[in-house]
């Protein structure tokens, strides 16, 4: 191979330093005119009247849009169609947009907010889940599960209650995770314009065109094949820019109302309200273990406050509960899953979509376990190891498992033995593993065709265009389709153009979600190439009169491998393969394998592949003022193959970064504004400043290894390493504290004031935590019973599925 | 109906001289971009919270959001655009580039224009040197290690 698997410098590269990579908001087009949405002072609330008369008057104004102008909903999930462009006659959360203006310019725009005139009648907010599960009206949505519970998930694989029965020890333990925000430093921005046959282009900083397309379809009764959904390249995702949005349905309609470029550009105060980001989850884990650490059941229960709309929150819920069978060997497993509406910005995906809170339970209850059973928690884990090509209690069907030398390799680099329960006080290491998909393996929306298509153009100068839906939002995915197109077809990567992400243009990839583009597009990609290598040999294997067998395609020439004389350039290659077969493009596409699952929501968790990682943390705490500082981070990552390894390494630590932010400092959270105001409950710090991120001086050191041994499912062997690698930090930080100073801190944030009030607790002789005392009655329905395959099971429910309503008898946990 | 009164300065922006009028309550980072069409430079707060909009004004690097254009007259502004020279990449556009010290590019602009001005003034920084000069820059992709290495890298290819 020549160019996977060595580090090299992304295709895009050059763009990027030199400031050209054109985002969203760097177009600037002629006759542009800006937009401005004025959001719902109020948390809940009927619009009573609005008034836009005296915006539409101001000097300079050109349009101001209202809910009436949007009457059709939309949503990303077909389950959960719950928005509208602008408030129809209902705000449900402070930023809930309710007007748009449109002017010449943005400070226009931004003056003309002011002469909105609306009025509200405040209804009853619903401010925590606590709140919602104790009161049904007023309901934020007239549809869910009931009252003001958006989802009920209840699924047992096997007998759980027997499997506790025998075990040896069952740990109880309930967690908190915080929400937090995928905060990109590029806000959202979009321009949308008639193009010259009088069609609808958008340009938006979007992860999933594809969506935004069939959304803006649907909000604008118009042929899909009318608009054009161009996603420029993002300034970063994360999960973020993953929903079709308010604004973009909004400039749109202006745009074709108008018949001028509109343009909008999020404010980061408007960026933290748009959110879609981290579920907080309270959850209650209960893990039966016999004496020598084997997992013999384990029931997970998770209660997800959503927000105030859907997003996409059913598979956020299902989530919390999939992956935890695809690390360890779990033989019985009941999941129960709880996501309510609440009146702030809504949840929705980033980086681990919902399956690091449970993570973050799962690895510090582990730890305890180990110590209970006086087992050192790296070798816990190693005895519990799923087994590479299994199919899991909830029939995952899982290939490759590097997580046994994930976990080797980083024990040794951190010297874990000589380390763990070895240092001083105020000091200490901890461990945790966890394992991701590498793409979802069903559609959002329900259909038999490929999740990627790539087509590629063969010029005769030897270039090569290659086509594909796919989404660059920094993470590399043009560089992917570069570098599997190029190695296929032995040219260099800057030989080969990337035209991503464009409805028109490009073959349907789903988007830049789930870990997917890797493995699905390059998988299209590798077909494609393949399909086209396998013309020009034909070709050339008749100009040349060597047998096509034995024809390498290497440094943009075609050779006989017996007789390397024997020889042309790729571009007479491809001039040949035109002379003899015609105009020369090929196509590709990649459908991800059926699923075992056959029960009532098992569409969430399956995947081609699943990627492992193992981190130790080191941390040093300080236990008079709880000041915990992390120097050091190692982290092993089962990639199966990197392609480029410069950009899995940029991968994997980014996810260290952002998984630090969460386990020491980020919060989406909110507060009462005084009631002497509006009583409002407004995000705590919608600014940069004070939502707190980590900086220059607070990464530390880290120390990464790539586990590859190429999964046969990926391409040229590869997994994911987008989001997997982000999920094991979180609970090492929480296990290095309590090897540092004996406390657990059973939450995120892990802040000094927890740990000093933990420390206070321990010295009182109370238990030695911080964290969450109870989890809530919640009206679980009955289980979906799912005999797991080592009893027989088949894939599908023994018994039918039901879904509670409001008065009905229903289970209490 | 605002009627902001325009503003006319004389400046040097990337070692040309230019003349630029605008509505006078605009930052130096609208100008630039909206008015100079250099767009390399970006904005992710608008309140220098964040370090996309650095600068270099008279060598010394500044959030372009917080300096009003009309505070420019005269003066000398250097943006991304402006780094490389003679048809060549700056060292540090050339490192960050293969290091994989840029990965979505957004913050890039900023990050390559303070750690410029960070090697102007010490040819040779210690790693907390590089950590201390860069902490005004956020960074949501990289997790900053590689930023670290590609500008350590860049001190060879100045030498």
């Amino acid at each position: 191979m020549n160019i996977i698997g060595r580090p090299r410098r992304r295709v895009d590269g050059r763009a990027k330093v030199t400031g050209q990579t054109i985002f969203a908001d760097d177009l600037m087009l002629p006759r542009t005119v800006h937009c401005k949405l004025l959001r719902s002072t109020l948390p809940h609330a009927r619009i009573v009247r609005l008034d836009v008369s005296r915006a539409a008057a101001h000097p300079g104004v050109h349009l101001v849009l209202t809910g009436r102008d949007f009457p059709i909903p939309y949503g990303i999930l077909p389950v959960s169609q719950d928005e509208h462009a602008l408030a129809v006659d209902r705000v449900r959360f402070t930023g809930d947009p309710v007007a748009a203006v449109i002017a010449r310019d943005e400070l226009t725009a931004f003056e003309a907010l002011d002469l909105v005139d609306v009025e509200y009648e405040p209804l009853r907010t619903f401010a925590t889940p606590d709140e919602s599960l104790a009161h049904d009206a007023p309901r934020i949505h007239e549809y869910g599960d009931r009252g003001n519970i958006h989802k009920l998930v209840s699924l047992a694989f096997g007998d759980v209650d027997a499997a506790f029965r025998a075990a040896d020890r069952v740990f109880e333990d309930t967690f908190f995770y915080q929400g937090s925000t995928h905060l990109p430093i590029e806000q959202h921005a979009a321009v949308a314009a008639r193009d010259p046959d009088g069609k609808l282009v958008l340009w938006s900083s979007t992860q999933t065109p594809h969506y935004v397309h069939r959304a803006l379809a649907k909000a604008l009764a118009m042929p899909a094949a009318h608009i054009r959904v161009i996603a420029t390249p993002n300034g970063g995702g994360f999960g973020g820019k993953s929903d079709p949005f308010n604004h973009e349905i909004v400039v749109a309609k202006a745009a074709l109302l108008l018949d001028r470029p509109v343009k909008i550009c999020l404010t980061r105060e408007e960026v933290f309200y748009c959110h879609r980001g981290r579920h907080p989850v309270l959850m209650k884990l209960r893990t039966g273990v016999t004496r020598d650490g084997a997992i013999v059941g384990m029931d997970v229960q998770t209660l997800l406050d959503g927000g105030a709309y859907g997003s996409y929150g059913v598979a956020s819920t299902f989530y919390t509960g999939a992956l935890q069978t695809v690390t360890y060997h779990i033989p019985a497993y009941r999941f129960q899953g709880c996501r309510v509406f609440t009146n702030k910005p809504p949840c929705g995906p980033k980086r681990g979509h919902g399956t690091p809170q449970t993570r973050f339970g799962q690895e510090i209850q582990l730890d305890k376990i180990a110590e209970a059973l006086a087992i050192d928690p790296a070798d816990l884990r190693l005895r519990i190891v799923e087994q590479p090509e299994t199919l899991t209690a909830n029939y995952l069907r899982v290939g490759t498992i590097g997580l046994e030398e994930c976990i080797r390799r980083v024990t040794r680099a951190a010297d874990w033995s000589a380390r763990h329960r070895r240092l001083p006080y105020g000091r200490g290491v901890g461990l945790a593993c966890s394992s991701y998909l590498s793409g979802a393996g069903l559609p959002i929306y329900w259909n038999d065709m490929p999740h990627s298509g790539v087509q590629l153009k063969l010029d005769r100068s030897g270039g090569v265009t290659a086509f594909c839906g796919a989404t660059e939002i920094g993470q590399g995915s043009d560089d992917v389709l570069v570098a599997c197109v190029a190695e296929v077809l032995g040219i260099d990567p800057l030989d080969v153009r990337a035209v991503t992400g464009d409805t028109d243009l490009t073959p349907v990839d789903l988007g830049s979600y789930s870990s997917r583009v890797t493995l699905m597009m390059g998988n299209a990609a590798i077909q494609a190439a393949e399909r086209a290598r396998d013309l020009l040999a034909e070709a050339a294997s008749r100009k040349l009169g060597a047998p096509k067998a034995r024809l390498v395609f290497a440094d943009r020439r075609v050779f006989d491998t017996e007789n390397p004389g024997v020889a042309m350039t790729f571009a007479e290659a491809v001039c040949a393969a035109e002379a003899a077969f015609g105009t020369i493009g090929t196509t590709g596409s990649y459908t991800p394998p059926r699923s075992a699952a056959r029960f009532k929501g098992g569409g969430v968790g399956p995947s081609p592949a699943y990627s492992y990682s193992a981190a130790i943390v080191e941390a040093e705490v300080d236990p008079e003022t709880g000041w915990i500082h992390v120097p050091r981070v190692w982290i092993a990552h089962d990639i199966g193959r990197a392609l480029n390894p410069t950009l899995v390494r940029g991968q994997v630590e980014g996810s260290v970064y952002m998984a630090l932010g969460e386990a020491l400092m980020e919060e989406q959270t909110f507060r009462r504004l005084p009631a002497r105001l509006s009583h409002a409950l407004v995000h705590k710090f919608p600014s940069m400043l004070e939502y707190k991120s980590p900086t220059t001086l607070d990464m530390p050191e880290v120390f990464t290894e790539l586990v590859e041994h190429p999964d046969p499912r990926g391409p040229f062997g590869a997994k994911e390493v987008g989001q997997g690698p982000l999920l094991p930090v979180m609970p090492a930080v929480a296990n290095a504290v309590y090897d540092a100073i004996g406390v657990r801190i059973d939450e995120v944030p892990i802040t000094p004031e927890k740990i000093v009030k933990a420390l206070e607790a321990k010295a009182a002789g109370k238990p030695a935590r911080y964290g969450p005392a109870r989890f809530p009655d919640v009206p679980w329905p009955e289980a979906l019973q799912v005999p797991p395959p080592w009893e027989g099971g088949d894939g599908t429910a023994t018994n039918p599925a039901r879904t509670p309503k409001a008065g009905q008898e229903v289970v209490r946990s | 109906m605002s009627t902001p009164t325009r503003t006319a300065i004389a400046l040097t922006v990337n070692g040309e001289a230019t003349d630029v009028a605008f509505a006078g309550y605009k930052t130096l980072l609208e100008v630039l971009r909206e008015d100079l069409n250099l767009c390399g430079t970006k904005h992710g707060c608008e309140l220098g919270e964040c370090g996309a909009c650095a600068v270099l004004l008279d060598g010394q690097p500044v959030l372009s959001c917080l300096v009003l254009g009309a505070d420019c007259d005269g003066r000398s502004v250097t943006t991304v655009e402006g780094l490389a020279a003679d048809g060549r990449l700056h060292p540090l556009q050339e490192t960050f580039a293969d290091l994989g010290a840029a990965q979505c590019g957004y913050c890039t602009p900023g990050f390559l224009v303070t750690a410029k001005a960070l090697l102007d003034e010490h040819p040779h920084p210690t790693r907390d040197q590089v950590r201390e000069a860069l902490s005004g820059n956020l960074c949501r992709c990289t997790g900053y290690q590689q930023i670290f290495e590609a500008v350590e890298a860049a001190i060879e290819g100045i030498r």
